[in-house]
């Protein structure tokens, strides 16, 4: 393998800048990565070759005229099915959407192509990103480049097995209750899912409204913050989004300092349910942390305890009525009832949402019409939004005491594929440390802390910080990193066993 | 049920109390849709005017419209509500097709204005209208039904579907039952849409085009008997989109339903369908059946919190109340009070009042509105306001009349021109030679020949039977094309006969 | 635990328009019962003086300007469509209107 791909996207920024290497290079170098492995990881489910070099050749171009380019100019980019890209196939992992050329692009697309960055395809997600695995892709499941048999988490497991797996440096992921930050734990990768509302939620194929935010999926705390940068800030087509400068994420990734820094562990965020060696590895890095001069108390966040109830009914209701739109009126999938001659418009989309949705998807719409129905709305909807209140409150009892808080990402590190396929609740426990953020719109980073002695995987902890203080977690994510990284004697994907080419 | 087997409406009323509850939706005249930039001009080719947010495409978000939420706080304080400090847009979740994204972003426990009244005149009599509600909502595609009975749902092969009107601004009006109208009801509510159609056109938030759906009417009608406290069950006659409508709908429906109830049978609460051309409602959905809309909190859109500065800024701007204009008007106009009606009647006000603006008499301006220019709307199945003469055309046709250059047959002439499009008023009359001939030569010669031509005309005049002269006028008109001044020519016949 | 039954499961398909196989009717009500009742424990702490929050980020007030912007083209907006006729969406009958 070329080691180009091995490169960070720091790094490959500065050699593109020197003019030692051009992005045609760096990008047919992850074009022929992703041909020689992507076989057996299957981390795409479009590769845009012609797209990416065409942006890679302008790039170099302009380079060359002496033109100013953005930080990451040249540096290939891989970006969630979830993602409406004009031109390219957008699927959301769905059949239903088999084959939709969407007319336009999402905001964040726009500004990846603003600042240069080619687009090397469209990665693998659980249909509708709903799911912590990726096998309920409609396209078959992606497979962690740690262990091949295990899963790469979910839903955005393309993007975290892409970076992963050296296919594409940088990736764009987008988390609901933790679709960034599970993925980037179980493949020992860095996912950061910004403030709600801090990068546009335009042109992302909705999932849950309140809740659903696109951020960075890297292998350095660094390239983390250098594409925050590049997607984050306010759209006025999104109404939802933060008219406010973006949080100085490079400069506290690049100033990394532990001093005087209180940093909160969540009493409800670890102990029963959580593995073993997720603990310890977890317990490591809190001595770590301490060691370079940051306080840490234990902090209780009653609420917590409720954050996975209340998402699994905000999430399904939003995304009851988000879905609707798939009735194979206007685009995508559209089946004929067998057995009906001449069937109605009602019939159709009724036939069609039958074929096009998968089991989880279907679960969770029906799951979301019932609390939205008349007669539960209280007792579910309702009651969830209030609770929803509670967990707000929480954190912002905490952030009164503490700069940050921290849990590890996720109770397990990577299961193995099929082992929760068809039991919706394990499948949903990935998501109890993410999800509390999420409601609360606050901002979630997740960073390897190490392989887990049982089985050899990577771990991750998981850092919050308030509402648009993004920046802090790249402060405490950045120190934590060089530490970890000093220890291991390397990034933690070192460890990763080679794949080996099948092309 | 035919109408032939209903009971007269004398009789429906002479059991019945009807109560009324409508629903008026009135799009607004902004320049771009409620929550995306597309245009809303109304007739544009199909599916020209849509963007990823009102195709419903994949990822697209809304954004509101201010221009949409002021005309919604305006039209909330002209109806004399209380404007929300706060409230939602909300989510009515149901499929159908012309809804591209399968929920309507509307309001639904948080209108934007609430708990107002209003008050309109049915033959001299005043009547008060308790209005519950205006909210904010979006309008929905328009599909073309093909291949079964044309136009008709039912039996139609399939649908062809325009998004050029999903997502334009909609303001839903609802009133609280209106009850006591008795035999006036179907007048009262014709009244009432009247009376909103005036008073949008004076906020200037809407087109009020009922032919173009931009005013449409839901009507609600139940009935109890005489004394009875508890209301009857309801209908509500959807798609009756013209004020004769409004009044001819509720009629047949308090007939319908009071055929069942003397019958017997029970009214069932459904939603129906006017049809203008047979003058019946048949039945649509059955409210047993309706769907269960899981209104919830649009996600997508943020709360509505007008400040009171804004909405005493915007109370600031509200035009004089109708009833208090038709009052100023009739007065300064010197109307008679059938009049003046007529002229509200042809939603001709504002263009009278335009005309005299620049120039004519009020009860020529009046005559011109309601007279002429109505009838040759009336051909034209256009209203008055689309005819192709602007008031001051008018004014200037009564200008050249009044200074004895036009005669009425000539005026009407000349506004064939000015429909025709050749010009102003003065530049038709030129271009056409339209101008009375009242120069005594030109004249005389004319009434020589007309005395010489018909003698025994002439010697009844000479005989004193001045009346006949009316039969000599006629002839010098057709020779000089009607184009003579009439009164000129009588005199010069009588001066040479007598 | 929460009381969903088969027919509960067919109804709310109905209300979202997907056409459950029997089996899948069989295998997702129970499936939704065990779901419904690890979630039903929001109630216990959602006390009436709670407020509700809708938006994880509390804005309010954003428009904008009534303005025209260029939208898609008829052949972008129709490229996507299963069926188009007279440069309109093709679609199957409608049964009925709606309010
Ligand atoms: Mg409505
Ligand atoms: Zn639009």
């Amino acid at each position: 393998m070329s080691d180009l791909v091995k490169r960070s996207a720091a790094e490959l920024a500065d050699l593109l800048a020197a003019g030692d290497v051009s992005s045609v290079e760096v990008t047919q170098a992850h074009l022929d990565r992703i041909g020689a492995v992507d076989d057996a990881v299957h981390a795409f489910l479009q590769v845009d070759a012609e797209g990416a070099l065409r942006t890679a050749a302008d790039v170099d171009a302009r380079r060359a005229k002496g033109e100013s380019l953005a930080a990451l100019a040249g540096v290939p980019i891989a970006v969630k099915d979830v993602v409406v890209t004009k031109g390219i196939v957008t699927t959301c992992g769905s059949k239903i959407l088999e084959g939709w050329v969407p007319p336009y692009d999402a905001t964040i697309v726009k500004r990846l192509k603003a600042a240069g960055l080619p687009i090397l395809g469209k990665t693998n997600m659980d249909e509708f990103a709903m799911g912590s695995s990726t096998e309920h892709s409609a396209y078959g499941p992606t497979r962690n480049p740690w262990s091949l048999d295990c899963i790469p988490g979910g839903s955005g497991g393309g993007s975290s097995a892409s970076v992963a797996a050296y296919e594409a440096p940088l990736a764009i992921g987008t988390d609901t209750g933790g679709s960034i930050r599970q993925p980037s734990a179980v493949t020992g990768t860095i996912g950061v899912k910004p403030t709600y509302g801090g990068a546009s939620r335009y042109g992302l194929i909705a999932l849950a409204s309140s809740l659903d935010q696109a951020g960075p999926v890297t292998r350095s705390i660094l390239d983390a913050a250098l594409l925050h940068e590049v997607i984050a800030g306010h759209d006025p087509r999104d109404s939802t989004s933060i008219d406010a400068p973006v949080p100085p994420v490079v400069d506290a990734a690049r100033n990394a300092d532990l001093r005087g820094v209180r940093i909160g562990v969540v009493t409800e965020l670890r102990g029963e349910g959580y593995q073993a060696g997720v603990e310890a590895r977890f317990d490591d890095a809190l001595k770590l942390l301490t060691s370079a001069g940051a306080e840490i108390v234990e902090v209780s966040c009653p609420h917590f305890v409720y954050g996975l109830a209340t998402y699994y009914l905000i999430l399904p209701a939003e995304a009851s009525s988000n879905l609707a739109k798939f009735d194979a009126m206007r685009y995508g999938l559209r089946i004929l009832p067998d057995g009906a001659d001449a069937p109605s418009a009602e019939q159709v989309m009724a036939a069609t949402r039958e074929a096009g949705f998968g089991a989880e998807v279907k679960r969770r719409i029906i799951l979301g019409t019932y609390a939205l129905s008349s007669g539960y709305w209280d007792a579910y909807y309702g009651s969830a939004q209030k609770v929803r209140t509670l967990i707000r409150q929480d954190f912002d009892a905490a952030f009164e005491r503490v700069d940050v808080l921290v849990s590890p990402t996720t109770p397990t590190t990577a299961f193995k594929l099929g082992a929760k396929v068809d039991d919706p609740l394990a499948m949903y426990l990935n998501d109890v440390a993410t999800t509390p953020a999420s409601l609360a719109g606050m901002p979630g980073l997740s960073l390897p802390s190490g392989l887990a002695d049982e089985d050899g995987l990577p771990a991750g902890i998981q850092i919050l910080a308030p509402a648009m203080a993004d920046d802090r977690m790249y402060r405490v994510g950045a120190a934590l990193e060089s530490l970890l990284v000093d220890q291991w004697g390397g990034p933690l994907l070192d460890q990763a066993p080679e794949l080996e080419a099948t092309r | 049920m035919t109408t032939a087997t209903l009971v007269s409406y004398d009789d429906a009323i002479a059991q019945f109390d009807p109560v009324l509850g409508l629903e008026v939706h009135v799009e607004l005249n902004t320049a771009s849709k409620m929550f995306c930039g597309c245009s809303t001009e109304f007739g544009a080719p199909p599916n020209s005017q849509v963007c990823p947010v009102c195709l419903g495409l994949p990822g697209a978000l809304p954004v509101a419209n201010e221009r949409a939420i002021e005309s919604a706080i305006r039209i909330g304080l002209a109806l004399n509500c209380s404007i929300a400090e706060w409230c939602r847009f909300a989510r009515k979740n149901y499929f159908y097709p012309d809804m591209p994204k399968n929920f309507q972003t509307s309001q639904y426990d948080e209108p934007i204005a609430y708990d107002g009244w209003t008050e309109v005149e049915v033959d001299g009599e005043t009547y008060r209208i308790d209005i519950e509600r205006a909210h904010m909502e979006e309008d929905t595609g328009k599909s073309l039904h093909v291949g079964g009975a044309t136009g008709r749902i039912h039996g139609a092969v399939g649908s062809l579907l325009d998004y050029n009107r999903a997502g334009v601004p909609l303001i839903e009006i609802v009133t609280k039952p209106i009850e006591g109208t008795g035999a006036k009801a179907p007048e009262v509510a014709r009244a009432y849409v009247t009376h909103l159609r005036e008073l949008m056109a004076a906020l200037g938030v809407s087109d009020v085009r009922m032919e173009q759906g931009s005013l449409r009417c839901d009507a609600n009608v139940s009935l109890r008997p005489h004394g009875r406290q508890e209301y009857g069950l309801r209908t509500e006659t959807k798609n009756v989109n013209s004020l004769r409508s409004v009044e001819r709908a509720l009629r047949h429906e308090i007939c319908r339903q009071a055929t069942l109830l003397g019958g017997g049978d029970r009214v069932t609460q459904e939603t129906r369908h006017w049809h203008e051309d047979t003058d019946v409602t048949t039945p649509g959905r059955s409210k047993e059946q309706a769907e269960d809309y899981r209104y919830f909190p649009e996600p997508d859109l943020v709360p509505v919190a007008p400040s009171r500065e804004w909405v005493e800024e915007l109370r600031a701007t509200l035009p004089e109340p109708p009833a208090q204009r038709r009052a100023r008007l009739q007065e300064v106009w010197g109307f008679s009070d059938l009049e003046m009606r007529d002229a509200v009647g042809a939603g001709a006000l504002p263009l009278i009042e335009a005309t005299v603006g620049a120039g004519a008499a009020p009860q020529t301006a009046r005559k011109w509105w309601l007279g002429e220019l109505a009838r040759r709307a009336k051909t034209e199945e256009i209203a008055l306001e689309e005819l192709a003469i602007t008031p001051a055309q008018v004014a200037e046709v009564q200008a050249l009349v009044d200074a004895g250059r036009l005669n009425d047959k000539l005026a009407r002439d000349v506004i064939d021109g000015v429909f025709a499009g050749e010009g102003s008023p003065e530049e038709v009359a030129k271009a056409r030679g339209l101008e009375v001939v009242s120069d005594d030569a030109a004249l005389g010669a004319a009434v020589d020949q007309a005395i010489a031509d018909n003698p025994d005309v002439a010697d009844k005049i000479r005989a004193g039977k001045t009346a006949a002269a009316g039969a000599l006028i006629g002839v010098v008109m057709k020779q000089l094309r009607g184009q003579a001044d009439a009164a000129r020519v009588r005199e010069l016949i009588l001066e040479r006969l007598s | 635990m929460p009381e969903i039954s088969r027919d509960d499961v067919a109804h709310l398909a109905k209300l979202a328009r997907i056409d459950l196989t029997e089996a899948e009717l069989d295998h997702l009500a129970p499936q939704l019962a065990v779901i419904l009742e690890s979630v039903a424990k929001v109630s216990e702490v959602a006390d009436a003086d709670v407020p509700p929050t809708s938006h994880a980020v509390p804005l309010s007030n954003v428009y904008r300007a009534d303005e025209v912007r260029p939208g898609l083209t008829p052949e972008e907006a129709l490229a996507g469509a299963p069926e188009v006729d007279q440069q309109r969406f093709a679609v199957p009958r409608i049964l009925d209107e709606e309010a």
